[in-house]
């Protein structure tokens, strides 16, 4: 019972971190753009694709490995930005970009396919297979290590936004993106650059997601909904919100999972939504919306 | 910019001329959709297998194009949870009858029981998610998609991931898909004329000023919660329907097809390559897109290119036109006829003939009706 609930937990909180740190890409690209990137999952599965390339094909170590992933995916986040989102315009903006950020998400994913198929892979690596034991109960160290990353790149994210001036005008855009082009802000700069940042913490949470678990293509539509409850939940927008739902609902998930049935853990995730929603609409964290739609 | 113009242009002496050429070109219209229905319901009758398989499923995705748009086409309101009443409908009618053991036409009589099971699940799932809008909205649509599929899986009377097996329809292979044909075709034009009825009405005037500006339309005294919450029970309703028809016709019940994330995006898809919230751009998408899908779905080998292209149709649709093609094509028609208008005023002189004359009449007369159809 009590190493069960351990493990549980364990998993939860640290699995939890991996989720909270996708879940922060996707709610800051929220917050600055006004759009959910609906390609968000399957870019990660794309990071994990390439931490597992740079492993198997060169022998990179997956944590080095990221010096490479990370500038690759900042690059294709801010091309997919500047090619396909910032064109739209108009009443209807919102809608498209979400359909536009589907079909890169459908392109990707069919790529993906094409090149390594449709068979499930892994990144094995000591990471995953070299454990520490904690309270009888052995965590593979890629949970530590990943848990830390993820508090690591969230850390930095913070640090950007609160602490520099491009933090400052990404604030302000957020806020209010006239009142931020008026005082002399490029905000097509800043969209496209946190488009990119959002998009480049993929990588290294793709990484973590590709040693703990095997994915294939068709793991992003799986991602994606997990990560869209987290910041839904959370509030949109808000940063600390996705990382406490993210482990609030990776560990309410582990936990069904272990004390009650594997086959209905995902249902009480998205039912927990729901609830939450039919009470709060604006999510735990967030601010309502003032005259939406 | 342009479609204003011809108003300004349109010259003062038409005025009178204005009733005749509006009534004939409303009994075109009419004779012009009797003919096409009447092909359409000649198709079976080339006994051609592979054309009226395929027209079931462009019928089928005609109505369900069509009745998205009704709820979020008009309302604005993105839902990605279509599949889930699709599925209710299909799962419905899977149960009764595999309990009664129907054969022969009789299945067909459960098709109504399939939708109204679908309208009642949308009554407490509108009440739930129409309290948010927006991105929110969309997401609550895909948690409950999951939610329904996740419980196709794990409950006992779905069959779980093994499904469950339709009657076996013992009916001359020739002819097999005619009924189904026949079905289609009139929950499609049923769901047309629907689409139609409302567009112009009371009620749906009042679901696009929720979408113009929905606090606003609360302002002016429209029941917002319950105008969005009939819309989307009237969709559920045509969804519920189909997702029965699906059932005998691909003579499955699996929890993958029966509440398939694809379904949504590929309506979606369509209606906006047609034009979204138009009236006839759903109509017009489907019917372009659905017999491409259908046949990239038979290319097995290149199930993945024709995604891939799926995708770069999408975002070329989105990226070049972005409001559809009939509403842009409208436009482009209108500036042309602006254009000849433009040149024959500047001659000084009376447009040629009689034709003409009413082909500028209604060019000029249709942008001043003001919203896009």
């Amino acid at each position: 019972m009590g190493s069960r609930l351990f493990q549980a937990l364990a998993d939860g909180v640290l699995g939890g971190g991996v989720y909270g740190l996708m879940a922060v890409g996707l709610t800051l690209i929220f917050g600055v753009l006004d759009i959910i990137n609906i390609a968000q999952g399957i870019l990660v599965i794309l990071g994990s694709y390439l931490s597992y390339v740079l492993w198997a094909h060169l022998h990179i170590d997956v944590f080095l490995g990221l010096l490479i992933t990370i500038p690759l995916m900042f690059v294709l986040g801010v091309a997919i930005q500047w090619f396909f989102i910032r064109p739209l315009r108009g009443r209807e903006r919102t809608s498209m970009s979400l359909l536009a950020s589907y079909s890169v998400a459908i392109i990707i994913e069919g790529l993906l396919y094409q090149v390594f198929g449709s068979n499930y892979q892994s990144i094995q690596t000591k990471y995953f297979t070299n454990t520490i034991k904690v309270f009888g109960y052995y965590i593979p160290y890629i949970y530590l290590y990943g848990f830390g990353l993820a508090v690591l790149f969230v850390a930095a994210v913070y640090y950007m936004l609160y602490r520099t001036q491009f933090g400052r005008s990404v604030r302000a855009t957020m806020q209010d993106q006239t009142a931020a082009r008026l005082i002399g802000i490029d905000v097509n700069r800043v969209a496209a650059l946190t488009f990119g940042i959002g998009v480049a913490v993929t990588a290294a949470g793709g990484m973590v997601y590709g040693s703990i678990n095997s994915f294939s293509p068709n793991s992003g539509a799986d991602l994606i909904s997990r990560l869209l409850a987290i910041i839904i939940l959370g509030g949109m927008g808000s940063i600390v919100g996705a990382l406490g739902a993210a482990v609030i609902m990776i560990t309410l998930e582990s936990l069904v999972d272990v004390f009650w049935n594997p086959n209905w853990s995902v249902v009480v995730f998205y039912a927990v939504l729901v609830l939450v929603l039919v009470f709060r609409p604006q999510g735990i964290l967030g601010r309502k919306e003032a005259r939406a739609q | 910019m342009s479609a204003s113009r011809p108003m300004s242009a349109s010259p003062m002496s038409a005025s009178p001329m204005n009733a005749s050429p509006v009534r004939a070109n409303a009994i075109w219209r009419i004779a012009a959709a009797v003919a096409l229905l009447a092909v359409v319901a000649a198709v079976p009758l080339t006994s051609n297998v592979t054309l009226v398989h395929v027209g079931v499923f462009v019928l089928m995705y005609v109505g369900m194009a069509v009745s998205w748009n009704i709820f979020s086409g008009f309302s604005g309101y993105i839902s990605l949870g279509y599949a889930v009443f699709f599925g209710s409908g299909l799962y419905t009618v899977a149960i009764f009858s595999k309990h009664l053991n129907l054969t022969g036409s009789t299945v067909f009589a459960f098709l109504p029981v399939g939708a109204v099971v679908a309208g009642v699940i949308a009554i407490p799932v509108g009440l739930i998610a129409l309290r948010v809008r927006r991105h929110t909205f969309v997401v609550i649509t895909i948690a409950i998609f999951f939610i329904f599929q996740l419980m196709a899986y794990n409950f006992g009377f779905t069959g779980g991931s093994a499904g469950i097996l339709p009657p076996y329809l013992n009916w001359d292979p020739n002819t097999f898909n005619n009924p189904f044909y026949y079905i289609a075709l009139i929950v499609a034009v049923g769901s047309m004329v629907l689409a139609w009825g409302i567009w112009g009405s009371r009620f749906g005037l009042q679901l696009r000023a929720i979408r113009d500006d929905e606090d606003r339309a609360r302002g002016l005294g429209v029941k917002t919660m319950r105008v969005k919450l009939i819309a989307f029970v009237i969709s559920a309703l045509i969804a519920g329907v189909l997702g029965g028809l699906y059932f005998y016709f691909q003579q499955e019940a699996l929890p993958e097809f029966a509440f398939n994330p694809f379904l949504d995006l590929t309506i979606a898809l369509m209606v906006f390559v047609g034009g979204f919230g138009t009236l006839w751009g759903p109509v017009f998408g489907a019917l372009l897109l659905e017999p491409y899908l259908g046949y990239a779905q038979l290319q097995i080998s290149n199930s993945y290119v024709s995604e891939i292209v799926l995708g770069g149709l999408f975002l070329f649709v989105i990226l070049v036109l972005p409001r559809g093609i009939l509403p842009t094509a409208r436009e482009k028609l209108t500036a042309l006829r602006a254009g000849q208008q433009r040149r024959s005023a500047a001659k000084g002189a009376s447009p040629p003939s009689g034709m003409t004359a009413s082909a500028v009449q209604a060019g000029s007369g249709s942008p001043s009706t003001g919203s896009m159809r």
